[in-house]
């Protein structure tokens, strides 16, 4: 039961939950720890939480709080993706206090889906929800990136859009250049996912 | 993170650019990327749209996104209203359709009737 080929996709479908939710701030951290053989992706919202009824539902398939369609897919599959690759996947949440969803990996694990491709989806995260401020930690071993989109946000003002074709070389060269810093200093292919 | 600095000319220059051309937005794009969307490949459909808005350097375009729209079987979904006209809803855009899509309906300001969704 793969719907999604790689995490990004992942990354993308719980960030899009927060959204719905109503977050306006989201933290999505991604470590990678070659050391302990460990890949961690957390996504932490202020959007409105979640009752702990649904809570104790959330990671089950026929569980959604969408009224288009009777079945919320999303949150089952990284669960299930995490437990399959020698990780594990937690939700934390309260009604109004927001809430954290946190899937392990096993770093090595033959299984793990690879990252993919991590800067379109970042992209479509950033441009597709201009009101909302992303704050995007990726460590690699010792290193680290770090991309907020509310000082670019602050910079461009109300009247020049984050899809202008300008910005988005920026954002993405900005991306690009974060990553593979990370990537050549810890000695490994982020992008790749391995 | 780049040079903030750079980001401060990029606005002048897009806002320079704004009032030459005399218009506000020119075109909203929508795409929908609920669960449904994102399994059909919805992240690479917008990926494409912003890659071709780059490449083509087409300005004055609004890229936003919704979540699932209850027409999950014509997934990957994209909605675009270039200016005050009506709203298209096209179905099944894969990223082989977006250069087409944004050619046709937003530089040429003509809609693709074969990929309209038919509700």
């Amino acid at each position: 039961m793969t719907v999604f080929r790689d995490l990004s996709q992942h990354i993308l479908d719980i960030v899009e939950n927060s959204i719905t939710a109503g977050a306006t701030l989201v933290y999505l951290d991604i470590v990678e720890d070659p050391a302990a053989n460990q890949m961690v992706i957390a996504v932490r919202d202020n959007g409105r939480g979640m009752a702990p009824e649904m809570l104790i539902q959330v990671a089950d398939p026929w569980v959604t709080t969408r009224t288009t369609r009777k079945v919320g897919l999303g949150i089952p599959f990284l669960k299930q993706t995490a437990e399959m690759c020698g990780g594990n996947f937690k939700v934390e949440s309260k009604p109004r206090h927001g809430a954290l969803i946190q899937a392990t990996f096993a770093l090595d694990h033959i299984d793990r889906p690879p990252l993919g491709d991590l800067i379109g989806t970042l992209l479509c995260i950033v441009v597709g929800n201009s009101q909302l401020d992303l704050v995007y930690d990726h460590r690699v071993g010792e290193q680290a990136f770090t991309f907020r989109t509310r000082e670019i946000r602050d910079i461009l003002g109300a009247d020049v859009p984050l899809s202008d074709p300008d910005v988005l070389g920026f954002i993405r060269n900005a991306l690009a250049e974060g990553l593979s810093s990370i990537e050549s200093r810890a000695g490994v292919d982020v992008k790749a996912g391995h | 993170m780049k040079s903030l600095e750079e980001l401060r000319k990029i606005k002048e220059r897009a806002l320079e650019r704004r009032k030459l051309s005399g218009e506000g937005a020119r075109a909203r794009i929508v795409v929908a990327m609920g669960t449904c969307g994102i399994a059909a490949g919805a992240r690479d459909t917008m990926s494409a749209i912003l890659g071709e808005l780059e490449k083509q350097d087409i300005a004055n375009v609004i890229v936003t996104q919704t979540g699932c729209i209850g027409l999950c079987e014509y997934e990957p979904i994209v909605q675009i209203q270039v200016g005050d006209s009506e709203t298209v809803t096209y179905g099944n855009i894969s990223t082989d359709r977006v250069p087409t899509l944004i050619e046709t309906h937003i530089v040429d300001g003509e809609p693709v009737e074969a990929w309209k969704v038919r509700k």
